[in-house]
């Protein structure tokens, strides 16, 4: 044991043994670092006479640390946008110290910024450009000059045939600095900034905002609107500017320092013209912003700013922007969220909490796993036990006070939050308090919300549990005992025509038959599809399915483990059962009706059944969008099976464009390694295997030998070429029957919707009934959950669904949200 | 963009820990070689009624899961308060450490570790009764794990007691 104890410490905190190992350089590098980017954290003394150490510590080192420091606070700047202020005043007081330090660093960022737009990196060019307004403030830079960018930033809207994202970026870029800025610019520039804001104006009015539905958490302008983020935005700023630009909230370090920074020298900007637009460019998606609060929802201490508040904007970005730097490390990310300068003026625990469901929320997807977010809100309960709980309660019994006008899928994101928040309180919750959903339709949000909830709690504990939960009268959302349902179950059985056969093949099983015996069991099933004198050979019977798969997984249902081997074991027979497409759904179809009861379990099974190509993609498809399973229509699981097939269609495309790519890769070092050793003259340039050779033999012998290697060489590199060539072409094959599937996948999903919209539509319509059904409303609101969640796959194949289905023909309510899903990257 | 911060890359969750398995085939270079690139995790403090759906319901949250294997007693054959959850990808199973590590099971704190790879005969509890070892030695009262542990001194009192 000693002995073992010693090893492990030798290999503990390897960071620090490789440290010792490494020379001094890096070292200081990593001591610089650390002391730039702690600045201002958990120190006695105030942050600014912290700053103004650091500061002298950093010019002494300048003239041997130059480069690493410059390194150093482009990063800080690019990567901690929340410490903004902190490091421009830092820059500011270097500038001031070392007016060519400062023009060096401005130069670096305007590198940086060109790198980060032709990366496409445009969130951390937003940072770069604040950083470089701000800069503004610490006299490092010339007013006249920032404004210059701006007006070539705003040039782009006069720009003709670009996506609309693209001027969308700059406005936002623009607008967002302002709060950080626009005093000092007005005060120097304040006819170039009218001219600005007028000419924003001008273009937001314009502006196409077709793709505002589809991305709102909310559908209802009560009582917090979900606006539009630029409209929002520029909103802020106009009352920003009637209040004189007069901002009270950024922590601003940078005015301690007034009088030894103005009287620095400012650098002039260099003219900046943005890249024009490429092909290849991914502009940032439009966003709605998020609000579910106001003043009147935090009752005591201090008050909430207003929604067209620029403080708002301003603590919203940064709480966002301390998630997006501390996201790995969720203990951090909570202490540092609550540790938020400026918090003694706000009601910060309600800003959290909005902020944090609305990145849950947040359309088309979430910056992180959802996952994340449950969990932080554990930890900040954890961190404030006595106020925030109370707040996320609050904001639940809001949520569901307004679910009847949120989107589907914020509903399902909010079931899986709540179900596993509560599971780590013992789903301790006052279900009383919504006895309200039991008096109307099932299918009504609330309720369907509640009966949810109760199902996925019930996954993560037992029926019972939930049993003993809810009070009685909520005994109708219980989910039903997740038991399995065996047609052949007993003598009441005896009538089923495959009745007899179940006892046969499950006696064969238990006595461990082989798949051929088994097989040659099944061939005596009767096919009640079958004509007597029927000779079109093996018409797909259902009984056998049937009687087989039913007994199989009535033996296998003791657990996930012991079904999942089960098909395992007997692959070749369900293969065999299953060459048709029929007989795929058919499998699929008994799978749910044995485990009607326990849609965890289909949802396995089906995973299964595709990763073991028992059934396909289009299989699970079809299935669920047919009649048999329209009364399951509404329920969340069928929807999880739904995505999560598509995203295994999609992983599989990925994999094998995978495997492409490094057969090609491989292919081009091949013939550049042939090219370069032709001549045979490069002996030397011989590869690993022939440094091994012996090299002691005499010179001559030596020579020829190597000619004859390397002759050899290059012909078994070109077979090698040979066989790596055929595998490509049998791997471009492969992606492109996989690319042909998925595009079948998504048409087959796509039609069957426009047929089950249009048929209610036009039923609704000849009998004079309002469209609005909870059905219509689930029902197009996944489909526009489809476009959302799978955006990038999908606009692949765009051309094709525009030709093939959504037509002019097509009802305008559908067509609406293939509309609007287009004009999210206008 | 190339140029990092050292300082911000914190990903101490992630992080392998102190334990070793001593039943480990191969060096130990080879086994931590194999925890930071495994997908496997170890999960422990189960209590011995959680099932393996349970268990699923909650790691697919951090992805795809490819299999679970509950521990079980090596006499009883029955589940004893640990499972390995393996994925398919390195990433998910990251995530799952970042996030479901250190939260609730069945109202039990559990804890997940990496884990070098599941092989037969792992799933197996190591201590002599069958079970898990910490169960040989707990002195607590612990009704989900099977009430005392096998060797600790209470046991000896609580078979003549009444309970009170």
């Amino acid at each position: 044991m000693p002995r073992r104890r010693r090893d492990s410490d030798e290999y503990d905190g390897d960071r620090g043994h490789k440290r010792r190992r490494t020379s001094e350089p890096i070292e200081i590098e990593d001591r610089l670092e650390s002391l730039i980017i702690r600045v201002g954290e958990k120190s006695t003394s105030s942050l600014e006479s912290n700053l103004e150490g650091l500061a002298g510590v950093l010019e002494a080192d300048l003239p041997n640390y130059k480069n690493k420091i410059l390194r150093i606070l482009c990063c800080v700047a690019r990567l901690l946008p929340e410490k903004l202020t902190v490091y421009t005043t830092l820059v500011g007081l270097l500038n001031a110290r070392n007016y060519n330090f400062g023009g060096e660093f401005v130069e670096a960022m305007i590198r940086q910024l060109k790198e980060t737009l032709k990366n496409n990196l445009y969130d951390e060019a937003v940072y770069l450009v604040r950083f470089l307004s701000d800069l503004v403030n610490c006299h490092v830079i010339a007013a006249p000059s920032m404004v210059a960018m701006f007006e070539n930033f705003i040039s782009v809207t006069q720009e003709e045939d670009v996506p609309q994202v693209r001027a969308d970026w700059f406005v936002y870029v623009v607008l967002s600095c302002l709060p950080w800025v626009g005093k000092e610019l007005y005060e120097k520039k304040d006819v170039e900034i009218d001219r600005l804001l007028c000419q924003i104006d001008g273009y937001l009015k314009r502006r196409v905002k077709t793709h505002v539905p589809m991305l709102q958490v909310w559908t209802a302008e009560k009582p917090h609107p979900q606006e539009e983020y630029l409209d929002c935005l520029l909103a802020q700023i106009q009352k920003l500017k009637k209040d004189r630009w007069q901002e009270r909230h950024i922590l601003r370090p940078y005015i301690a320092f007034d009088s030894v920074l103005c009287e620095a020298l400012q650098h002039n900007l260099p003219p900046f013209t943005p890249p024009g637009h490429m092909p290849h460019a991914h502009y940032p998606m439009p966003q709605v912003v998020f609000r579910m609060f106001d003043y009147t929802d935090a009752p005591e201490g201090p008050v909430m700013p207003g929604s067209h508040s620029v403080e708002r904007f301003v603590i919203e970005e940064n709480l966002k922007y301390i998630i997006k730097t501390h996201w790995k490390e969720r203990k951090t990310c909570a202490a540092q969220l609550l540790s938020y300068p400026g918090k003694n003026n706000i009601p910060l625990n309600y800003h959290i909490v909005e902020v944090i469901f609305g990145e849950l929320f947040q359309l088309p997807a979430q910056p992180h796993i959802d996952v994340l977010y449950t969990t932080l809100l554990i930890e900040l309960c954890k961190l404030q036990p006595g106020s925030l709980p109370q707040v996320l309660a609050q904001a639940t019994e809001m949520m569901y006070m307004r679910l009847d006008t949120m989107n589907t899928t914020c509903i399902d994101r909010l079931i899986n939050w709540f179900s596993h928040h509560l599971s780590n309180f013992q789903f301790r919750w006052s279900w009383d308090d919504w006895s309200d959903c039991l008096a109307v339709d099932r299918e009504k949000p609330k309720p369907k919300f509640v009966k949810e909830v109760l199902e996925k709690c019930m996954r993560l504990s037992y029926h019972q549990r939930i049993v003993d939960l809810v009070p009685p009268t909520f005994s109708g959302l219980i989910p039903a005992s997740p038991i399995f349902v065996y047609k052949y179950v007993d003598e009441s059985a005896s009538s089923l025509p495959g009745y007899a056969m179940s006892i046969t093949v499950g006696n064969a099983i238990k006595n461990r038959a082989s798949n051929d015996e088994i097989l040659t069991i099944l061939k005596e099933v009767p096919n009640p599809n079958q004509d007597d004198d029927d000779d079109e050979g093996e018409t797909f019977n259902p009984l056998k399915v049937d009687v087989f798969l039913q007994t199989l997984l009535h033996l296998a249902a003791k657990s996930f483990s012991h079904s999942f081997s089960a098909l395992g074991k007997f692959h070749e027979i369900l293969k065999n059962l299953t060459e048709s497409d029929d007989g795929k759904l058919h499998v699929v179809k008994v799978v749910y009706e044995v485990w009607r009861n326990h849609p965890q379990m289909i949802s396995f099974l089906v995973d299964k059944l595709i990763r073991t190509q028992i059934v396909d993609c289009a299989t699970v498809a079809n299935w669920l969008f047919s009649q048999d399973m329209a009364h399951e229509f509404t329920r969340l699981f069928v929807w999880e099976v739904l995505h999560s097939t598509i995203r295994k269609m999609d992983k599989h495309v990925q994999k094998i464009q995978e495997e492409l790519e490094r057969a090609k890769d491989k292919l081009e070092k091949q013939q550049h390694k042939r090219r370069n050793s032709g001549d045979g003259q490069d002996v030397d340039k011989a590869s690993d295997e022939d440094e091994d050779m012996d090299k002691s033999s005499d010179e001559d012998e030596d020579v020829d030998k190597s000619k004859a290697r390397s002759k050899a060489k290059s012909k078994g590199a070109e077979d090698e070429e040979g066989q790596l060539e055929e595998q490509i072409d049998k791997l471009q094959e492969k992606v492109e029957s996989a690319q042909s599937e998925q595009k079948n996948l998504f048409l087959v999903i796509f039609q069957r919707f426009i047929m089950l919209l249009t048929e209610h539509l036009v039923r609704c319509e000849t009998g004079g009934v309002d469209i609005s059904t909870p059905w219509y409303k689930n029902c197009i609101e996944r489909l526009q959950q489809i476009f959302l969640t799978h955006h990038a796959i999908i606009q692949q194949y765009m051309g094709t669904l525009e030709n093939l289905l959504f037509t002019a023909e097509l009802d305008h309510h559908i067509l609406a949200v293939y509309q609007q899903f287009c004009a999210l990257q206008l | 963009m190339a140029a990092q911060l050292n300082a911000l890359n914190s990903d101490s969750y992630i992080d392998i820990s102190r334990y070793r398995d001593q039943r480990f085939a191969g060096q130990l270079t080879t086994q931590e070689k194999l925890l930071k690139q495994s997908h496997t995790l170890y999960v422990g403090n189960l209590s011995f009624y959680t099932t393996e759906e349970q268990v699923h319901e909650l790691f697919s949250k951090s992805g795809d899961i490819k299999r679970i294997i509950i521990g079980l007693d090596k006499v009883k054959k029955t589940a004893c308060g640990f499972c390995f959850v393996e994925y398919y990808t390195r990433a998910d199973a990251e995530n799952a450490m970042r996030f479901i590590n250190g939260t609730r099971l069945d109202d039990r704190m559990i804890r997940t570790d990496w884990d070098a790879g599941f092989i037969a005969g792992r799933q197996y509890g190591r201590g002599y009764s069958g079970g898990q070892v910490r169960d040989e030695y707990r002195r607590d009262y612990d009704p989900a794990r099977g009430g005392y542990g096998k060797f600790a001194p209470q046991t000896q009192f609580q078979e003549g007691q009444n309970t009170f």
